[in-house]
C-alpha cells in the first residue's frame, strides 16, 4: 500500500517537473527552494549564454551510424532541455550553422551542458517533490 | 552580440565552476555538505585540468 502510494506521481512533482523544464530552476521555485532555484537558474542561463555568445550550434537529430544518431539525438534533447533559453534562441532566430574552430566547438558543448545541468535540476526537483529528500 | 572567444583553460574554468555549483546543489542534503561538496568538485575538475594538461605536454615530448 505504502508503496502503491510512494510510485504514484505527486501531483507537485509534475507541476514542479513542467516548470523546471520549461524555466531553469523553476521547479525549486515551485517547491519553495528559492536559493537553490536561483542558483540553478543562474548557472544554466550564464552556461546558456556564453554558449550562445561563443556561437555554439545547436544539435539537430540525424540518422546514420548507431554513434552518429547518439551524438546528435542525445545533443538536440540535451539543447532542448535548456528549455525557455532554447525556445527563445531559436524564435529570435539563432542559427548558428555547425563550422570548424574550436571556439564553435566550447560553445556548442556549452549549450548542451546547460541542458544537461537542467536535467540534473529536475530529478532534484522531482526527489524534493516525492519527499525522497529535502 | 559580439562573439566571445574564450581561451581553452577559460573555458574549463567557467564550465568547472558552473558545472560545481550545480552539483552541489543538487547533490548533498544539507547546505554545509552541498558547499563542501561544490568545492570538493571543483577541486577535482581543476586537478583533472592541470594535471592532464601537464600529462599532454610530457607526452607530446
Amino acid at each position: 500500500m505504502a508503496e502503491a502510494t510512494l510510485s504514484k506521481p505527486a501531483p507537485s512533482g509534475i507541476a514542479a517537473l513542467l516548470l523546471g523544464f520549461l524555466i531553469p530552476g523553476g521547479g525549486h521555485f515551485l517547491l519553495r527552494r528559492n536559493v537553490r532555484g536561483a542558483l540553478i537558474l543562474a548557472c544554466v542561463a550564464v552556461m546558456f549564454f556564453v554558449g550562445i555568445a561563443m556561437r555554439g550550434a545547436f544539435f539537430q537529430p540525424q540518422g546514420g551510424d548507431l554513434l552518429n544518431i547518439i551524438i546528435y539525438c542525445g545533443g538536440f534533447l540535451a539543447d532542448l532541455c535548456s528549455g525557455i533559453f532554447y525556445f527563445l534562441a531559436i524564435a529570435l532566430g539563432y542559427n548558428q550553422p555547425d563550422v570548424a574552430g574550436h571556439v564553435h566547438d566550447y560553445g556548442s558543448k556549452f549549450l548542451v551542458g546547460a541542458g544537461l545541468l537542467n536535467i540534473l535540476a529536475l530529478v532534484d526537483a522531482w526527489e524534493i517533490a516525492t519527499g525522497q529528500k529535502d | 552580440m559580439p562573439k566571445l572567444s574564450l581561451t581553452h583553460f577559460e573555458t574549463a574554468l567557467l564550465f568547472a565552476l558552473l558545472t560545481s555549483v550545480v552539483l552541489g546543489v543538487v547533490t548533498k542534503k544539507t547546505d554545509q555538505e552541498r558547499i563542501r561538496y561544490g568545492a570538493q568538485t571543483f577541486g577535482y575538475f581543476m586537478a583533472a585540468l592541470f594535471g592532464l594538461g601537464w600529462l599532454m605536454y610530457f607526452g607530446h615530448g
